[in-house]
C-alpha cells in the first residue's frame, strides 16, 4: 500500500530551480531511502512533504494515505501522521528533554520517554531533566531528535540525514534506531548522501539537480551513486550532468 | 476577608507557597502597602521592618558567619485597585555568610499603583546572597513598578539576582541594577519579563568588575507582544586583571511590539574581557515549525518556544 505519493512537484525559491517536476511514490511500512548529493534538493523535498512555510511548491501535489495534503499546514500534517526530523535539529532554552519528547505524544507516558532515549543510548537519567538547548552536542540533539520522533510513532517519519554530524560508532546505534522505527510500524523515508547508509532501506531513490533520476535496489542505486555522482559532476560539467538526468529519465 | 488572608491568596496565585509563613523556622516579612502584617526572623538574621506615610523602611543583615538554612520569604503588595507603596532596604551581609532571598511582590487589582523598591545591599567576604523577585500583576496594566538597586560585592563573595515578571499585565516598568564586583567575586544577573497590551519595559543592569578575577554575567529574556515596548541596557565594565563578563540579551517581539537591547561593554584592562550576545527578533521560525511538525498548533508551539525561554 502507498503511503505516500509526490505527483511533478516544482518549487523554485527565489528565482532559483529547487525542485523539478519531481515524482515518487514511497510504500507503507518500508524504509525508502533518498539519496544524492549535497544541493540536490534533498531537504527542499523534506520541506515540500511536510508543508514548511518557505517550500510551497509551485506546482504539483503530495498525497498522503490517499489524501491530498498539498495545501495543509504543517500541524494538520503532523496530526495525519507524519513529521520531520531536521538535518539540524532546533534548539530550545528552557525546555527539558522529556518534555520535548512528550510534545509529540499522543498521551504522555513517562515509560515509553525513558525508553525511547535508551534506543538512542542515551542514559535518561542522565538527559531527562536537561534542556534541548545548546548545552547539548550536535551528536546528542540528533539523538533526542530520533527519540522523539520514535515516541510519537508516527505513520511516516522524514529524517533528513540523521547521519550527518554523527561518528562512525554512533551510526550503527542510528542505524539500529531507523529499524526499530520500522519495526514499530512507521515508514522511514531516509535522506542521505552516504550509499552506505542508504543500503539499510528497501528502495532507494536518486535525486540529481532537484528531480529523482533513478530508483531500484539500494545496493544498485548505491553503486551507480558512487561510480557516477562522486565527484558530483553538476558542479564540475553541468552541460554533462543535463545529459546524464536526461538519459536516466 | 482580612488584608492578610488577600495578600496570602494572591501570594499563592503568584506561586508562593502560604504556609511558609506558618514555619518558626523560616524567616519572613508580609508588607501590605505601608503595613506589616506578618514578620518573623531566624537565629543570625536581623530583620527590622519600619512603616513609613508610603511604605517601608527595611533593615536585614545576616550576621558573619551565619548560613540561614532556609530561603528567607518577602512578600510586597497592594490589594486595592490604587495605592502607593515604596519600600527601602538596607541589606548587609556580613563576612562569611549566606542567605537567600525569595520576594512575591502581588498587585492582582492594580489600576493605578505606584511600588517603588530601593535598595541598598553591601555582600562582604567570602559571602552569598541571592535575592529573587518574582510579580503577580492583574490584567489592567495600571501599575507602575520601579525596582532601583545599588550592591557592592567584596571578595570571593557571590551576587545573585533573578528577576522575573510573567504573570499578568507589566504595566510600566523601570528596573536600574548596579554592582561594584570585588576580588574573586561573582556576579550573575537575570531579568525575565513578558510584556504585551501597551506595556513599557525598561531595563538598566549594571555590572561593574572591580576585582581581580571578578566574574560578571547578566541576562535578560523578554518577551514582547501587541504594543508593548522593550529597552534592555546591559552594561558591563571590566577593569581588573582577569576579569572577565559576558552580557546576553534575548528579545523575542510578536505583533507590533516593539524591542531595543543596548549592550554597553566598557573593558580598561589589557588582562580583561568582556563578550556580548544580544538577538532580538520574531519567533525562531525553525523551533516553531519542529513543534508543529509534532503536532502543535501555530499559536501554542509559539507558547511553549516563548515559555520556555522565560521559564
Amino acid at each position: 500500500m502507498e503511503i505516500l505519493r509526490i505527483e511533478k512537484i516544482s518549487l523554485n525559491l527565489e528565482g532559483r530551480q529547487i525542485l523539478e517536476d519531481l515524482s515518487l511514490s514511497v510504500k507503507s511500512g518500508t524504509i525508502h531511502s533518498i539519496l544524492g548529493s549535497n544541493a540536490a534538493g534533498k531537504s527542499s523535498l523534506a520541506y515540500v512533504i511536510m508543508g514548511c512555510c518557505d517550500y510551497i511548491a509551485q506546482a504539483g501535489k503530495v498525497y498522503f494515505l490517499e489524501e491530498d495534503i498539498t495545501h495543509l499546514s504543517v500541524s494538520r500534517r503532523a496530526k495525519m501522521g507524519l513529521t520531520l526530523a531536521w538535518q539540524e535539529p532546533a534548539r530550545f532554552e528552557g525546555l527539558t528533554v522529556k518534555d520535548y519528547i512528550a510534545v509529540g505524544m499522543k498521551t504522555r507516558d513517562e515509560d515509553l520517554i525513558t525508553e525511547s532515549l535508551r534506543h538512542v543510548l542515551l542514559e535518561p537519567s542522565d538527559y531527562l531533566e536537561r534542556q534541548v538547548d545548546k548545552t547539548l552536542s550536535g551528536g546528542e540533539r540528533k539523538r533526542i531528535e530520533l527519540a522523539a520522533v520514535f515516541a510519537m510513532q508516527p505513520r511516516l517519519v522524514i529524517l533528513d540525514e540523521p547521519d550527518s554530524g554523527i561518528d562512525i560508532l554512533a551510526l550503527d546505534n542510528i542505524i539500529n534506531m531507523i529499524k526499530a522505527l520500522k519495526k514499530q510500524g512507521t515508514t522511514v523515508l531516509l535522506i542521505t548522501h552516504r550509499e552506505e547508509v542508504s543500503e539499510i532501506a528497501d528502495v532507494t531513490s536518486l535525486m540529481c539537480s532537484g528531480t529523482i533520476v533513478k530508483e531500484g535496489r539500494p545496493k544498485e542505486v548505491g553503486k551507480h551513486f558512487k561510480e557516477k555522482c562522486i565527484p558530483c559532476p553538476t558542479k564540475a560539467f553541468p552541460s554533462e550532468v543535463d545529459k546524464q538526468v536526461k538519459g536516466a529519465k | 476577608m482580612q488584608d492578610y488572608e488577600l495578600m496570602l491568596d494572591a501570594y499563592a496565585k503568584a506561586g508562593g507557597v502560604p504556609s511558609v509563613f506558618k514555619d518558626s523556622n523560616i524567616a519572613h516579612l508580609i508588607v501590605h502597602k505601608n503595613k506589616v502584617i506578618g514578620s518573623s526572623s531566624v537565629k543570625g538574621l536581623i530583620l527590622e521592618p519600619k512603616e513609613t506615610e508610603t511604605g517601608i523602611d527595611v533593615v536585614l543583615t545576616v550576621e558573619k558567619g551565619i548560613k540561614i538554612e532556609n530561603i528567607v520569604h518577602l512578600c510586597f503588595g497592594i490589594i486595592p485597585q490604587e495605592g502607593i507603596q515604596e519600600i527601602n532596604i538596607k541589606a548587609r551581609i556580613e563576612d562569611d555568610a549566606r542567605v537567600k532571598l525569595f520576594a512575591h511582590c502581588v498587585f492582582p487589582n492594580a489600576v493605578k499603583i505606584i511600588h517603588k523598591m530601593e535598595a541598598e545591599i553591601e555582600i562582604g567576604n567570602n559571602a552569598y546572597y541571592e535575592y529573587n523577585e518574582v510579580h503577580f500583576h492583574g490584567e489592567t496594566g495600571g501599575i507602575e513598578v520601579v525596582p532601583k538597586a545599588r550592591i557592592k560585592v567584596g571578595n570571593n563573595s557571590h551576587l545573585v539576582t533573578n528577576f522575573s515578571l510573567l504573570h499578568g499585565r507589566v504595566g510600566v516598568f523601570n528596573l536600574d541594577y548596579e554592582s561594584e564586583i570585588l576580588d574573586n567575586s561573582t556576579l550573575d544577573m537575570t531579568a525575565k519579563i513578558y510584556g504585551y497590551g501597551d506595556d513599557r519595559i525598561k531595563i538598566r543592569e549594571a555590572g561593574y568588575l572591580r576585582g581581580r578575577a571578578s566574574r560578571g554575567l547578566l541576562k535578560s529574556r523578554i518577551a514582547v507582544k501587541d504594543n508593548a515596548i522593550s529597552e534592555i541596557i546591559n552594561e558591563l565594565t571590566a577593569s581588573a586583571p582577569d576579569a572577565k563578563g559576558h552580557v546576553d540579551c534575548v528579545e523575542v517581539i510578536q505583533g507590533n511590539a516593539q524591542a531595543k537591547a543596548i549592550p554597553i561593554v566598557n573593558v580598561t584592562n589589557e588582562l580583561a574581557k568582556v563578550t556580548h550576545e544580544a538577538a532580538i527578533g520574531r519567533v525562531d521560525k525553525k523551533q516553531v515549525q519542529t513543534l508543529m511538525a509534532r503536532g502543535l498548533e501555530e499559536e501554542k508551539a509559539i507558547d511553549i518556544v516563548v515559555g520556555g525561554m522565560l521559564k
